[in-house]
């Protein structure tokens, strides 16, 4: 019988581990490329923990397993995060980790569902993601499907009008098997994402619109795990929300200190730095 | 628009003699002489969605329009409104398709092309998926100018990958094309006409059956070949009958698939290239039909006369349909006076 069911539950293996695992994947993939959005995923390695070693159901060696969660990576450019965790599942293989962005490899720079297991869309073109996901989680309803519909988006994508409209029709038609989790990291290419369109309080917004939502440190993992329990348990016939207050470059001190983190020079010296402080880390 | 054509707007009028009414959005192609099919899309619809469980009915708000409405009165637990919202129509459908559905989204054509755009691309067509986007209005069907008019649709779809591209004719060719489309791996982009659709192509060629892919001769005829598509084929076949009594004999060849183009079937109508070859479309000039096969021809080498009816490069004006297609040369009586001027 396949591996399947929150692996994470079989393993003795801790979700702050898993995290700092996929955070050193992560390095050691940007440290192929010499360049990468690589302090998006050390901001996101602890819900990417918490959702495949905690929330989701699927079977690693069988990616396309009709009862698995789906997970959908809305925002393309942090593929690299995303492979980190799938090589961390064991839904990718570790040695991959090499191809990084080199050709032929099955994992590009920006994350397509025609190259990599357990890619479920492409994303990329912001503001995609969700209304996908609702057409999903429609379909999942249409076969009593019980499964769920995770969609990974960023703070930016809340800017493209697409957002709004699959935000209403998750609400219309009562999709209650679709989870939104917003990386809240407040930084898109030109700056801060709370100066250009992100205003107001989030939580209050989507609730406003008819969702579960929750607000949370996102690099805190008792927090994020009770917040994926709760949307996962929630009776109530509406989609939910969980928004992640994530820090950019999360774990590798002298990258945080940056202020420049969408898409960030890393000198050559400074990936084994960054390694050397994450493989010395202790988490608990 | 020209800042010496915007003076118009300061140009006091007077009502005409002759009362004209713009078209509305509602309203069904004139039939011109044609026997008429009601709806033809939606029954096609509802035909094939009772022996296969995963056809879903999408649209935007315009079911009325789109002739989904037939679909979503027999088959309510198969329709969805999605609301005004193309761009969650389409990656919604995309999301349907991926979990094994067939799904078809219907809106106008201008939505589906200028609004929708990027999700069909990088949604449905990126990923291959079997969406079936089904689209009215096309070209100067409305006279509710450029907002309605889908003058460009067929030159922004030729440019996607994985993209097929009809443009039907009439009854018959909508009632074949649902089907082909379901035997179809792949998205497709359909035009749609509406409401009372005329059945034309079986008044000049009994036999005639759509085929996803080909082109088919509808009338033969030496002086001049017409490559047709969407409703100028129509025009070209009346066209035709009018110039017969001229004793001038034109030859139609019906193309409703635009992409991939029936080059073949083309090719061999052109056979040696001394007939006038004139393509017709409802469409702008730029990027569809005419430019698609003066292609074919250039690579095949063969450089017979060549004319092209069709829109002009500009935002068309609004009004009543009889008067546009007049003005832009798309009715029967300026078909076959351009025809006649070029033999």
């Amino acid at each position: 019988m396949a591996l399947q069911h929150r692996s994470g539950a079989l393993s003795n293996v801790s979700l702050e581990q898993r995290a700092l695992n996929i955070r050193i994947k992560a390095v050691r993939m940007g440290e192929v490329q010499g360049q990468g959005y690589i302090g998006q995923a050390l901001g996101v390695a602890d819900v990417l923990a918490a959702s495949y070693f905690h929330a989701l159901t699927y079977r690693p060696d069988d990616p396309e397993w009709e009862g698995r969660d789906r997970f959908l990576l809305s925002i393309g450019h942090y593929a690299i995060a995303l492979y980190a965790a799938l090589m961390e599942a064991g839904i990718l293989p570790e040695e991959e980790l090499e191809t990084y962005g080199m050709d032929d490899s099955r994992i590009p720079m920006s994350g397509m569902a025609s190259y990599t297991p357990g890619m479920e869309i492409t994303g990329g073109s912001l503001g995609h993601g969700l209304g996908i996901a609702v057409g999903m989680a429609m379909g999942l309803k249409r076969k009593n499907n019980p499964a769920f519909v995770y969609n990974l988006m960023s703070d930016g994508e809340l800017g493209e009008g697409s957002t709004w409209e699959a935000v209403m029709s998750a609400v219309q038609w009562k999709l209650d098997n679709l989870v939104a989790i917003v990386d809240f990291n407040n930084q898109q290419a030109d700056g801060p994402t709370r100066d250009a369109l992100a205003v107001g309080a989030e939580a209050p917004k989507w609730e406003a619109f008819g969702w579960h939502a929750e607000e949370v440190d996102g690099n805190d993992m008792a927090a994020l795990v009770a917040a994926l329990d709760a949307a996962r348990s929630l009776s109530e016939p509406k989609p939910r929300v969980i928004i992640c207050n994530t820090t950019m470059c999360k774990g590798v001190d002298f990258l945080e200190a940056r202020e420049i983190t969408h898409f960030m020079r890393v000198e050559p010296d400074e990936w084994s730095k960054a390694l050397a402080i994450l493989e010395k880390a202790n988490p608990q | 628009m020209t800042l010496a054509s915007m003076a118009r707007k300061y140009e006091p009028r007077i009502a005409p003699a002759t009362r004209t009414a713009t078209s509305a959005m509602i309203a069904s192609l004139a039939a011109e002489g044609y026997d008429t099919v009601q709806a033809p899309f939606g029954h096609a619809l509802i035909e094939a969605a009772r022996s296969d469980e995963r056809i879903l009915g999408l649209t935007a708000d315009l079911s009325k329009y789109t002739d989904l409405h037939v679909f979503a009165k027999a088959l309510p637990e198969r329709f969805y409104q999605m609301g005004m919202a193309e761009q969650l129509l389409m990656s919604a459908a995309a999301g349907l398709a991926r979990e094994g559905f067939r799904p078809f989204a219907t809106t106008y054509a201008v939505f589906a092309a200028r609004r929708a755009y990027d999700f069909i691309a990088m949604a449905i067509a990126e990923e291959n998926l079997p969406v079936s986007i089904v689209a009215a209005l096309p070209g100067l069907t409305t006279g509710y100018g450029p907002s309605h008019q889908a003058f460009e649709d067929l030159a922004i779809f030729r440019g996607l990958p994985n993209m097929t591209i009809i443009d039907p004719c009439d009854a018959s060719d909508i009632a074949g094309m649902v089907p082909a489309m379901l035997t179809h791996d792949g998205p497709v982009y359909a035009r749609l006409l509406r409401g009372k659709v005329p059945s034309v192509l079986t008044r000049h060629k009994p036999d005639y059956c759509f085929q996803l892919g080909k082109a088919q001769t509808i009338r033969e005829g030496k002086d001049a070949l017409v490559v047709a598509t969407g409703i100028m084929t129509m025009r070209a076949l009346d066209a035709a009958v009018k110039l017969s009594a001229d004793k001038i004999d034109i030859a139609v060849l019906h193309v409703p698939t635009i992409k991939p183009l029936d080059a073949e079937a083309i090719l061999a109508e052109v056979q040696d290239g001394t007939r006038l070859v004139v393509t017709a479309e409802n469409h702008s000039l730029n990027g569809g039909l005419s430019e698609a096969i003066a292609k074919e021809l250039l690579l095949a080498g063969k450089a017979p006369q060549f004319r092209m009816i069709g829109l002009p490069d500009e935002f068309l004006e609004a009004g009543a349909l009889p008067t546009l297609h007049d003005m832009y040369g798309l009715s029967v009586d300026k078909v076959a006076e351009q025809i006649k001027g070029w033999l």
